[in-house]
């Protein structure tokens, strides 16, 4: 019953938020703690198939049925997305939203399809997930976020849905494939395909996982969605949002593919590593903090993207463990960028500066967070990013070399946001910059509590991801 | 055959009640209770109750699933009628008279669904033209209606001359109006690798191709689709809603069950040539319908886009498609129905006009949002399965993996210019002239026919499972 209860609890809550107007706020809070609270039951329980699989019968007519289940992998990313999204209404509580009552439920919404998503084991109930996931988040970036909204949301909405529309066709042909024409996940794996097909429905499934990432070069929508999007969707999307590519290629792609994945694994690592270089360069003269953060993203993911590539199993670890900390450190770069950009309105890092003087507790936890990204040692993202370096290493000594540049470029920018915002001289915008209030420090203190000791005992997060039971590879 | 008899029945009814009762209000009402009668009559037939005894000699056989078409037909219909009715009676003078027209267009429907002879598919098409002209054409005093009906007078005689000459050919060749004979005369030889495969001779072939073209035309599909948006775009918007969605969704049927039944052993024939017809319907629906700045218009185009991706039942020779084409209709359908009705209330049809919409009128744009959501095929909607449906059946079937990509392509256009909507009801602000319409029923109605894609969205074996 718990991968039901995971949906069912936001689904149900957003459906009443859009009801009770006013109310809206609280009930998003109630449903966010509760799915919290179930999925932390979830890790704490022993395990047990029968608690964590859910199967109805659904379309019998085309061979799908209402499959959930929750297993390691599914785990790390709903308790990601279970916590993410209480910390995101703590963090941003200090902004109002005209029609505040639909902007709370669509975000239930959107976390209802998430974590759809993570759990689905059967393919059509993951491609309805997939798209119910993005349809609210749509409504959000146009309704209420900056002045381009409207066409940078829909030049996303467009390339994700084709992206999407793309692995219809392959789940459609896969599930034809399958002796009883079923959508099931496990005859999926099962399928014997001749090479041809895989590299076709490889390729059509792919660009679906690519575009989500985003991986170079079809990145393009996403520096403009996270500038223009209300923060606390930008944060919904980058902390968790991003990860359905990269959960959809350890889930759906490899092991359904696994010849045309090796086959392909050289021209997409390629890929992945120019744009790691080159969302790195860009991050470092970018003057605005959201898109600095952005481009910070689009350079994480493809690094976990290549690793995923190299076939490694220590580095399928590591990009596990990498997905959840960077959804973490992201989020609290967002809640900073949210805090500052409230406050003075300017989201260019030249027009601030001198921050640490009248506000030292942001500027202590920010720097935290920002060496986080870095994936400096004693942080979360250190042993993630070191096994990925190991895995790559072993598949490809250039490759490890490229990519090992950008960790350096993105202690430049990363440095040199810190310098630039927080430090030198105050400038007229800023001088009046008061310290962060109770809500937003929890917000903040949680995540560099859960960095720091991530940093140091992140012994149980690996477990967690290698808690699988029969029934889900 | 109940149906198409109370059909003709009830058409001659309103003309009559035009003349005796002229001081009548609305004939709305009867009109309600008419197609009442017709859906109870297709629901008889469906489970084998027939009350009227007609020999008619095979030309008409009325299977399982032209009863069930006729069904969902019927009930489209009633909402349709529940959203619009009372516009029907704006548009001019003869208010009984339209209501007496869409009768006769329906008798015409149920012959072309029931159809086993082509000179029954001859008439229905020709019951079902006519009084088409003569709608399109009765908002008299407005010129792009008048240009509307001529307009398309003039291209549907034309192509129905083309279809008679189709039939003149298959007739002169084979002897037989029969689809069942018909069936045997293309008898399968044998070519040298021993392979069995069918014979037609060259006057067959022409005939088979002249039909095509003809159908082609009634359904829009390109390149025979030029005469479809001024038509729609002129004709008053109550009659462009019913045009563009149950005749063409019978016309559909009729076209599936021709070139299935009668010229399913010729598929190696013809299905290049409906495959590049196909494709060039896709593309020149969804890219011309993208610059377009009315939305009437862009339904127009939209509605040439959909019967691209109908089309692939048509090419799919298997039972399958049926399934599809069904769900299709009722998806296309529902959704396309309710758009118009929330168009009537505006004054406004570019896209401008739909400006504000969300804030001023939440519940017109609420379920304005599912319709285009689900012509757009997003899951949760009827949409999605109908599209599902399809490329389905085109993939299992062999349909060639470049036209299920041009498909896919063109299903990612679509959202442009659906979300354009959507856009402009609810980012952009504005104040939309709105029509207000007393009683609830419109509304109730609306949100009837949003459940409904929703609930076909969740479940489409609610539909599919009736064909077996």
């Amino acid at each position: 019953m718990i991968p039901v209860l995971l949906i069912l609890i936001p689904l149900l809550a957003g459906i009443i938020g859009f009801m009770a107007k006013n109310q809206s706020k609280n009930i998003a809070w109630l449903a966010s703690i509760a799915s919290l609270a179930v999925m932390l039951y979830a890790i704490c329980i022993p395990t047990c198939a029968c608690n964590f699989n859910f199967q109805k019968e659904w379309l019998p007519g085309i061979g799908s049925s209402f499959h959930l289940g929750l297993d390691g992998l599914g785990k790390i990313l709903c308790l990601l997305t279970a916590f993410a999204f209480p910390i995101i209404f703590l963090a941003t509580s200090e902004r109002t939203y005209k029609n505040e009552g639909n902007f709370f439920a669509l975000m239930l919404l959107a976390q209802a399809g998430l974590m759809g998503v993570f759990l689905a084991l059967d393919g059509l109930v993951f491609y309805f997930f997939w798209e119910l996931a993005l349809i609210p988040v749509y409504f959000l970036c146009s309704s209420w976020g900056g002045e381009k909204r409207i066409a940078a949301t829909f030049k996303f909405f467009i390339y994700t849905f084709l992206g999407s529309l793309l692995m219809l066709v392959a789940l459609i042909y896969l599930s034809n494939k399958t002796p009883g024409a079923s959508f099931e996940l496990q005859d999926f794996y099962r399928l014997q395909l001749s090479g041809k097909e895989q590299y076709w429905l490889f390729g059509l499934m792919f660009a679906a996982f690519a575009i989500k990432m985003p991986i170079f070069p079809f990145h393009t929508w996403q520096p403009d969605v996270y500038d223009q999007a209300p923060t606390a969707t930008t944060m919904v999307l980058s902390a968790i949002m991003v990860k359905m590519g990269l959960f959809g290629v350890i889930r759906w792609l490899i092991p359904v593919f696994p010849n045309a994945a090796t086959y392909a694994a050289n021209a997409i690592i390629v890929f992945a590593i120019i744009g790691i270089l080159y969302a790195s360069l860009i991050a470092i003269k970018q003057d605005n903090i959201k898109k600095l953060v952005a481009y910070s993203s689009i350079a994480h993911i493809g690094l976990m993207c290549a690793v995923l590539f190299t076939g490694n199993s220590m580095g399928h670890e590591g990009v596990v463990m990498q997905m959840f900390n960077h959804g973490i450190n992201i989020l609290g770069l967002w809640i900073v960028v949210d805090i500052i950009e409230r406050k003075t309105g300017i989201k260019n890092m030249s027009a601030l500066g001198g921050l640490a003087k009248t506000a030292p507790s942001l500027a202590i936890l920010f720097v935290i967070i920002a060496l986080a990204n870095i994936a400096l040692p004693l942080t979360n993202a250190f042993v993630g990013e070191f096994l990925m370096f190991n895995a790559l290493y072993q598949y490809n000594l250039w490759a490890a070399v490229f990519a090992g540049i950008a960790i350096i470029l993105a202690a430049v920018y990363t440095l040199g946001m810190i310098q630039k915002v927080f430090y030198g001289k105050s400038k007229e915008a800023t001088a009046g910059f008061t310290d962060i209030t109770i809500n937003e420090k929890v917000a903040l203190v949680i995540i560099v509590l859960f960095i720091l000791v991530m940093g140091v005992f992140s012994g149980p997060l690996l477990q967690i991801a290698n808690n699988n039971f029969a029934g889900i590879n | 055959m109940n149906a198409i008899i109370i059909s003709a029945l009830m058409g001659v009814v309103m003309m009559f009640a035009a003349v005796f009762f002229k001081n009548w209000k609305s004939y709305l009402p009867l009109a309600l209770l008419g197609f009442a009668a017709l859906l109870l009559a297709c629901i008889l037939e469906y489970n084998g109750v027939a009350l009227f005894k007609v020999p008619v000699r095979n030309m008409l056989e009325f299977t399982r699933f032209s009863n069930l078409f006729g069904i969902l037909l019927t009930g489209c219909t009633i909402l349709y009628l529940f959203l619009s009715g009372l516009d029907i009676e704006k548009v001019g003078s003869s208010k009984a008279e339209y209501f007496a027209l869409l009768f006769f267009i329906f008798c015409g429907i149920y012959t072309i669904v029931s159809f086993s002879n082509l000179l029954m598919l001859f008439i229905g098409i020709e019951i079902i033209s006519i009084p088409l002209y003569i709608l399109a054409s009765s908002d008299k005093r407005n010129l792009k209606s008048n240009e509307a009906g001529l307009k398309y007078f003039l291209m549907g005689a034309f192509s129905t001359g083309i279809m008679l000459l189709g039939i003149a050919f298959l007739y002169g060749s084979l002897g037989t109006f029969s689809l069942t004979q018909m069936n045997l005369e293309v008898a399968p030889a044998r070519n040298i690798l021993g392979n069995t495969y069918p014979i037609a001779g060259a006057w067959t072939i022409v005939g088979m191709m002249l039909i095509f073209a003809s159908m082609a035309f009634k359904v829009s599909v390109a390149p025979f689709h030029f005469w479809t948006p001024d038509v729609y775009d002129g004709s008053p918007t109550v009659f462009t809603s019913f045009m563009a969605t149950i005749v063409k969704a019978a016309v559909f049927i009729a076209f599936i069950k021709l070139f299935h039944e009668m010229f399913g052993l010729l598929h190696y024939k013809w299905f290049q040539f409906a495959a590049i017809a196909t494709a060039l319907t896709l593309i020149i629906g969804n890219v011309t319908a993208v610059f377009q700045q009315s939305v009437k218009r862009m339904l127009a185009y939209s509605s040439i886009a959909q019967a691209g991706f109908m089309m692939f039942a048509v090419m799919v020779v298997q039972k399958m498609a049926y399934e599809a084409i069904l769900l299709y209709t009722v998806a296309y359908c529902l959704a396309t129905v309710g758009i118009f009705a929330v168009l009537l209330r505006m004054k406004d049809y570019t896209f401008d006009g739909f400006n504000g919409l969300g804030k001023s009128h939440p519940l017109l744009a609420g379920v304005t949002t599912v319709f285009l959501l689900s012509l757009a095929g997003i899951p949760l909607t009827a949409g999605f399965f109908a599209k599902y449906y399809m490329l389905s059946a085109a993939i299992q079937n062999g349909v060639y993996m470049w036209l299920i990509i041009i498909a896919i392509l063109g299903a990612a256009v679509s959202v442009y210019y659906y979300f354009r909507v959507i856009q402009a009801m609810y980012f952009k602000t504005g104040n939309p002239e709105v029509e207000e319409v007393n009683g609830g029923s419109f509304k109730i109605t609306l949100v009837i026919t949003a459940i409904l894609v929703i609930l076909i969205g969740i479940l489409p074996n609610l539909i599919t499972d009736w064909v077996y």
